[in-house]
């Protein structure tokens, strides 16, 4: 236990120094394109209207406006250290890639008895996934020691065995000495000679990552395009995306329709209130993803268990906004409401119910988030369709590149429900916050 | 038996912690049909909480209210209320807004819009009935709280401090206005303040009110408010009488803040 305890410690500072190493590169690169920006602007750039006359800005949160060159430069930044570091063709080589294409090296070997003889060894280095016909070894110069020819894949090693006679022994890597059990570097990777006589070669692997691990952008967009085009697993893409979505439209409704008349009976009835409370006040805390297991016994991995779990996700956020809502009304309002021969209903239609509107969009705006983001771990715990689901299956193919594509989509529609969300606002409230 | 009757009214808040606070002790007093009554006292004195009792919103714990011969249970239509601010409906317009009452009667829409229209006209809000509350100036929208309560032909006005978050110049403005008002409707209003000139502009009658237990203190009948309808109110600031009763009653006053400074200190 306290073993563990310390090496969640130790494994916790080695991310400090690596979260800090990428902060400072992600930092640097903005400072330069700072550099550069203010090189072109020299000055030019001033503050916009009111805020430009203002002398105190630093502290004055109002006066500091988003740069969106800033933006924009970041999101390229992104795209192009994502280009460096999968070695794509799109950017710069800034960084060496894995060697690739024919290499070889010279080695000296001295057998039984006593001679030493010369070889080569030709290496033909290529993508993964791609079998390339073996080449024919270099021409023989008549000594014991023979030349050879093989083929790797990019990344990975090769064992070549030569002479198993008794007495041979390598000696000499592109002139260099070597003897059993030692690695040698050659021009385009290492050798390590075995005890048992044989090379184990292994090409220069490069700093760029392996599309295993990240894709670069270009095979990711033709993974898109393909996608597109015909699906994944005879889904769709869009048809993914869809049925992620629609569960989402559906729970989120049904959250609403339950939520908020429930939060308005919360926030008009003491026994409602007291009735209600425990339930809410517990279910709150509770993350509807460890909803996911219960929710799969109880209703399989069928549709309704995915709406049975998006709505309960809606429905605790929107009960607290809507209760929020009735319980922040302004007393004055309401009593110049009944003083003016209102209702009971009409105050709770036309007072309590509009009050309440800003709270309401508030909690829908997140609740809107949580669904989303539920849905799409719902289905990669049990789905058929969803963006969740597809991504969770190419995962267990490595399909990297149709996993990223799925997280940009997710994360792209999750920003385009937040910015509907907030058009909405800004219609129909246009009054929240200027109370 | 027309005219607002304060009947002996009490109001004792129990305290959490056990105590309570006397609010109101043995309020007696008789408001006559179209009277324009102004209410003073320091901080704490329940003018407010008097207030509520007459619109309805609170019941007292001694005593009754009456309102031409019946008892006030709750808030009603013939009780209107202006509030200091934020009373208003964000969500609707200024004319929906004054409009609000006779809506909630179901009142033909053409019989409401011909109210508000002359409403608007009266408070000065001519070309602003189509104006959201928020994109309103605070003594616009305090004019607007005016024209609201109006709308809905009360027999009393109750108003709390409704001048109170203005400057000094909107004040005055809208202090003519309520003359105005209180004259060409005949409407009874009661109208508390923390400002000694405000009352005694704005009363025909005054009363100062005195803390723990609030109760009425001394009472006032003054001519300020016939002179000030359709007058400068600078000019009957020059009145002969006006420096005097202002400087007597803030003296009061201050000897009131200054006992209870003075207790709390000790205590
Ligand atoms: N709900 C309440 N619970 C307990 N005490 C209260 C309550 N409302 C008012 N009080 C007390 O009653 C007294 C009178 O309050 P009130 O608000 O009527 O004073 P006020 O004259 O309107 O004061 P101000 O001029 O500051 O508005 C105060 O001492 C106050 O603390
Ligand atoms: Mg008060």
């Amino acid at each position: 236990m306290a073993q563990e305890i310390a090496e969640l410690v130790s494994s916790s500072l080695w991310m400090i120094v690596g979260i800090a190493l990428i902060f400072a590169l992600y930092l640097g690169i903005s400072a330069i394109c700072y550099l550069v920006w203010g090189l072109f602007t020299r000055g030019r750039e001033k503050a916009q209207g009111y805020t430009s006359l203002k002398t105190v800005t630093f502290g004055d949160e109002s006066a500091v406006v988003a740069n969106r060159i800033a933006s924009i430069a970041a999101v390229i930044a992104i795209f192009l250290i994502w280009g460096v570091a999968t070695g794509s063709k799109l950017t710069p080589n800034l960084l060496p890639g894995p060697v690739s294409g024919p290499v070889s090296f010279e080695y000296t070997a001295t057998n039984a008895a006593g001679e030493t003889g010369a070889g080569r060894i030709d290496l033909l280095v290529h993508e993964f996934g791609e079998t390339p016909e073996t080449p024919a070894p270099a021409a023989e110069d008549g000594d014991f020691a023979m030349n050879q020819s093989v083929t790797v894949a990019q990344r990975r090693k090769v064992l070549v065995k030569t002479q198993a006679d008794e007495g041979f022994a390598f000696t000499e890597i592109n002139g260099k000495p070597v003897s059993p059990g030692e690695t040698v570097s050659f021009d385009d990777g290492n050798v390590f000679v075995t005890t048992r006589g044989s090379l184990s070669i292994e090409p220069d692997v490069g700093m760029t990552m392996e599309a295993l691990y990240l894709p670069p952008p270009e095979a990711v967009w033709s993974r898109f395009i393909d996608l597109n085009k015909n699906g994944y697993q005879g889904v769709g893409l869009w048809e993914n995306v869809f049925w992620s979505l629609i569960r989402v439209v559906i729970g989120f409704a049904l959250g609403c329709l339950f939520g908020i008349p429930l939060g308005f009976a919360m926030g008009l009835n003491g026994w409602l209130r007291g009735w209600f409370d425990p339930i809410v006040e517990f279910m709150r805390p509770v993350p509807p993803l460890a909803l996911i297991p219960l929710i799969i016994i109880w209703f399989g991995i069928g549709e309704q268990g995915k709406i049975s779990l998006l709505f309960l996700a809606a429905l605790w956020i929107m009960t607290i906004a809507a209760r929020a809502g009735v319980s922040g009304v302004n007393i004055s309002k309401v009593h110049a409401a009944y003083s003016l021969g209102a209702t009971k209903k009409q105050i709770l239609s036309k007072v309590i119910l509009p009050n309440s509107l800003p709270e309401i969009f508030t909690g829908a705006r997140v609740a809107m988030g949580v669904c989303w983001g539920t849905v799409v771990a719902a289905e990669l715990v049990a789905a058929e369709k969803g963006a969740g689901k597809m991504i969770i299956a190419a995962s267990k193919f490595q399909l990297t590149d149709i996993v990223i594509i799925g997280i940009i989509i997710i994360g792209v529609i999750g920003y385009g429900i937040d910015m509907i969300m907030r058009g909405a606002e800004n219609k129909l409230v246009p009054w929240k916050g200027r109370g | 038996m027309s005219g607002l009757t304060i009947n002996d009214v009490s109001m004792t808040f129990e305290l959490p912690n056990g105590g309570s606070v006397e609010a109101l002790k043995n309020i007696k007093l008789n408001i006559k049909e179209g009277e324009l009554l102004s209410v003073l006292g320091p901080s704490g004195c329940g003018k407010t909480t008097l207030l509520n009792i007459l619109a309805g919103f609170l019941a007292p714990t001694g005593g009754e209210i009456d309102l031409n011969g019946h008892k006030v249970v709750g808030p009603h239509p013939e009780r209107g209320m202006v509030f200091q601010q934020g009373a208003l409906f964000e969500w609707m317009n200024v004319e929906e807004n004054i409009g609000f009452g006779p809506s909630m009667k179901g009142t033909p829409k053409a019989e409401i819009a011909g109210k508000v229209e002359e409403l608007l006209g009266i408070v000065g809000l001519q070309d602003f009935g189509k104006k959201m509350i928020y994109e309103l100036s605070g003594g616009m929208q305090q004019r607007v709280a005016l024209a609201r309560c109006l709308c809905n032909d009360p027999d009393v006005i109750l108003m709390d401090e409704p001048l109170g978050a203005l400057d000094a110049l909107t004040r005055e403005k809208m202090q003519s206005l309520v003359l105005d008002i209180w004259k060409k409707t005949g409407k009874t209003i009661i109208l508390i303040t923390h400002s000694v000139e405000e009352a005694l502009l704005l009363g025909e009658r005054l009363l100062v009110m005195a803390p723990r237990p609030g109760r009425v203190h001394k009472e006032y009948r003054l001519p300020f408010a016939e002179i000030g309808v359709g007058a400068d109110l600078r000019e009957v600031k020059q009145h002969k009488d006006f420096g005097p009763t202002r400087d007597e009653i803030l003296n009061m006053i201050w000897d009131m803040e200054e006992e209870i400074m003075g207790r709390t200190e000790t205590a």
